[in-house]
């Protein structure tokens, strides 16, 4: 194995990507993803790869349509509110049933918002990556390790099932180092044939085409129906997930991406506490890890749910516990972080047999949460 | 929107060797009828770069983008590789499959509205990179795809059904000259603006095609026609009617010839 | 080894982030779980820096130091923002030099330095940061020089390896530095 080595989250994605066979990345600036786009722009040129900082979101995500259909591993990165302008493009993309990788390293929202780290985009990312019937799948790493790990893996998904995959992470793990092995470069030969690419037919072929119109109903009804299939085939395949001391837990906390490293400590203080929590981490927010966390239900005696929102992620969380157990939620926003103390508070009082939606602007008013 | 054919559809694909069919279907054509209304320019602006594609002999190494507008269903009409394209991204599209297949010849299809409005940027842009595909730009001076709007290139008191008055500058701005606007650009190395309201001006819109192709091939960059065109559906006239209105307003906006031509430069 | 949680602070430019670097890859090739997380944003061009560095031999849960063991404060605003944040019994590496005159805590140790000063009496220009690494190695006792040198070879980026002896020098004038009072 070699040499483990010190970097950013945002770099070792980018890395990650090269080893994957991703030799273009189109994009444009924006905090906090920019050292994603900084690496690539040393690093594309010298391995005969493509970087090219393009004139909007938009047009970056629309080269991404345009290489992706050419039959090459490409990506492109971004933040929040250039996500929000990549919509459009990821829509077609998952019409055309295009593969690429798009990462969101998150910032606080809505609007301009701010630059601080936030789990606000899960929606977006989960039930609305664009206008339309579709999905893409969506990895929450945690560490620097799985922002490499999960890349090579999102490429592959997305060749073998062509949707987009989309690496939500955030400011957090994007600018924090820590120790990664990287993955072993993937040789050219063994990437995937793409018979479907329009790369020029040379004579041997029918003419290929990359499209998500169709005038008539019932033959976009029968596109629709077909892409959900292969959903249903991602959710019973594709669910990714850690439990952590969630064996003998009374309560289960659910937490994803930074989110769940605070959760960690709070849970090891917890413990220390002697109280029984344990830690489930969806690594796959889409497909949600339905499966493991409904594994849970029976024994539990209740949920606690954390994010950097005013509640995403709690919504899944809920729909599968389905009422049979009460889930709480307490949560920072805006690039506010909550401290591990914080959520050890709220792991208390679910102990005590509370269950509250506390979010910050309810402690504020009331000056203690409901 | 008719289904009535404007190309000649009996004929069939002739071989790649000689054929004794004198006139026929081009080669790089499908057998698919377009959806053109009768006397739409599309149609023979279409058929100019299939046979500039068929000339060069190059369909199995050519790749077409055609974005929303009345050419988004051009990837039925081409039988080279082909991609659809959100509504103005064809420049960025086309620059995503060039440069992950160099070697391929990428061009792009694409309307007014298309290219002059919701995608000045992705144009503009691309012609500034040098982006070595071509853009064939079709001006017709109105949206006909979504039934006769104003288009940025509608001619001041231009009748359309969002400028039932006439365009009014005041309050609508000025057209936009494409060609004119990105000869400005380093990055473009042929701006050319044609039209096919005659056999002779047919004849010189497939030599200026041909060469935007050439200069691609030749790694020049960036290489756009302008093509005017007629629109008697949303025009609300006569086919023939339709090429005097294009002859008396557009081109005197519109003054066909070359704006930029970096080959031309050289012999110079 | 016990957890070690270290804030570094100071302005943009005085190379906090780069002092954590070093002290973040010394952890690492001792074999430990080390995490290094900065602030960002507009602090980067010239308003306060700091970061955080998780030191554990256990798998790092949140990276974001709040209650640090040990502060490394490099000016004024710095320390008073964080001192009163130490852990009782933590440590604080003060550059008196910058920091000046404040108030104490009773409850934790003090390790300063002129380190700013140092650097510019001794042709290590813009090297106070490894001064204060220096005294952290010091303070701490953690690991050893020769890991942190071999960390220094490591952080210091290839266009400025002829730095690296200057940083080295600048680690042992901090790690030899004798105690003196705030």
């Amino acid at each position: 194995m070699a040499e483990k080595v010190l970097m950013k989250g945002n770099e070792a994605l980018a890395e990650a990507a090269i080893r994957a066979g991703c030799k273009h990345f189109f994009g444009y600036p924006i905090t906090p993803q920019t050292e994603v786009a900084a690496y690539m722009s040393k690093r594309m040129p010298k391995i005969g790869g493509t970087y090219l900082q393009a004139e909007s979101e938009v047009a970056a995500i629309n080269m991404v349509y345009g290489a992706s259909a050419a039959g090459v591993r490409v990506m492109t990165s971004s933040s929040s509110p250039g996500v929000s302008l990549k919509s459009e493009g990821i829509s077609y993309m998952i019409g055309a049933d295009l593969p690429a990788l798009i990462i969101n390293v998150q910032r606080g929202g809505p609007g301009l918002g701010g630059i601080q780290p936030s789990q606000a985009d899960y929606w977006m990312a989960t039930k609305a990556t664009g206008h339309g019937d579709g999905h893409v799948i969506v990895f929450a790493p945690s560490t620097v390790q799985e922002m490499a790990d999960l890349v090579a893996l999102a490429f592959d998904l997305g060749d073998k099932y062509r949707t987009p995959v989309m690496v939500l992470a955030d400011g957090l793990l994007g600018q924090m180092m820590e120790p990664v092995d990287l993955p072993e470069p993937i040789k050219s030969e063994d990437l995937p044939a793409k018979p479907w690419a329009i790369d020029g037919h040379k004579g041997k072929r029918d003419h290929n085409t990359i499209n998500s119109l169709f005038l008539v109903a019932q033959e976009l009804e029968d596109s629709i129906v077909s892409r959900w299939k292969r959903y249903e085939q991602i959710k019973a395949e594709e669910q990714m997930s850690e439990s952590y001391m969630t064996d003998d837990a009374d309560i289960v906390l659910v937490a994803y991406g930074a989110a769940s490293r605070i959760a960690r400590s709070a849970v090891n203080k917890a413990r220390e506490e002697g109280l029984k929590v344990g830690l489930f981490r969806p690594i796959t927010l889409w497909p949600f890890p339905s499966d493991a966390l409904e594994a849970t239900v029976d024994k539990a005696k209740s949920y606690l749910v954390t994010e950097f929102s005013m509640g995403q992620m709690v919504d899944d969380v809920r729909l599968i516990v389905n009422g049979r157990k009460p889930v709480s939620f307490f949560a920072h926003t805006g690039g506010v972080v909550q401290t591990p103390d914080e959520v050890l508070e709220a792991l208390r009082r679910v102990a005590t047999g509370e269950t509250f939606n506390m979010v910050p602007y309810q402690s504020k008013l009331s000056g203690e949460a409901r | 929107m008719s289904d009535t054919t404007t190309t000649a559809a009996v004929a069939e694909k002739p071989k790649k060797e000689k054929s004794p069919i004198l006139f026929g279907r081009t080669g790089s054509l499908t057998k698919a009828i377009t959806n053109y209304c009768p006397g739409c320019s599309h149609g023979i602006a279409q058929r100019l770069v299939a046979e500039v594609i068929d000339e060069f002999e190059v369909e199995g190494e050519t790749v077409g983008v055609c974005p929303v507008g009345c050419s988004v269903s051009a990837y039925n009409f081409y039988s080279c590789d082909m991609a659809q394209a959100a509504h103005g991204r064809a420049p960025a599209v086309a620059t995503g499959i060039k440069r992950a297949k160099s070697d391929n010849i990428v061009f792009t299809y694409q309307g007014d509205g298309d290219l002059a409005s919701i995608g000045m940027a992705e144009t503009v842009h691309a012609a500034t990179r040098g982006e070595n595909i071509t853009v064939i730009f079709i001006n017709n001076a109105i949206y006909g795809m979504t039934g006769g709007q104003m288009a940025p290139t509608s001619l001041p008191g231009q009748v359309t059904q969002t400028s039932p008055y006439g365009r009014d500058t005041d309050a609508a701005g000025f057209p936009i000259r494409v060609c004119e606007l990105l000869s400005t650009l380093d990055g473009v190395a042929l701006a050319q603006r044609v039209t096919v309201d005659s056999p002779k001006n047919v004849r010189a819109a497939k030599r200026a095609i041909k060469k935007a192709f050439q200069y691609q091939i030749d790694g020049r960059g960036f290489t756009i026609i302008e093509i005017l065109a007629t629109c008697p559906t949303n025009w609300g006239l006569t086919p023939a009617d339709s090429f005097t209105w294009l002859q008396e307003n557009m081109i005197p906006y519109y003054p066909l010839g070359v704006y930029k031509d970096t080959g031309a430069a050289e012999k110079e | 080894m016990k957890d070690l949680n270290i804030m570094f602070a100071g302005f943009g430019g005085q190379g906090i982030l780069f002092a954590g670097k070093i002290v973040a890859y010394a952890g690492m090739l001792d074999g430990h779980e080390i995490s290094w997380l900065p602030s960002y944003g507009p602090e980067m061009r010239g308003g306060t820096a700091n970061c955080s560095v998780c030191i554990s031999d256990e798998p790092i849960g949140s990276p974001l130091v709040i209650d640090p063991d040990v502060l490394v404060a490099m000016n004024l605003p710095a320390y008073e923002k964080f001192i009163d944040h130490v852990v009782p019994g933590g440590i604080a590496i003060v550059d008196s030099t910058m920091v000046g005159t404040c108030t104490l805590r009773e409850d934790i140790s003090y390790h300063t330095i002129p380190a700013t000063a140092l650097a510019k009496d001794n042709d290590l220009k813009g090297l106070a940061n490894v001064i204060m690494v220096g005294r952290l190695l010091a303070a701490t006792k953690f690991s050893t020089r020769e890991v942190f040198e071999k960390a220094i070879d490591k952080s210091v980026p290839e266009k400025k390896k002829h730095l690296a002896e200057a940083n080295k020098r600048a680690l042992q004038m901090g790690e030899s530095w004798t105690a003196e009072e705030c």
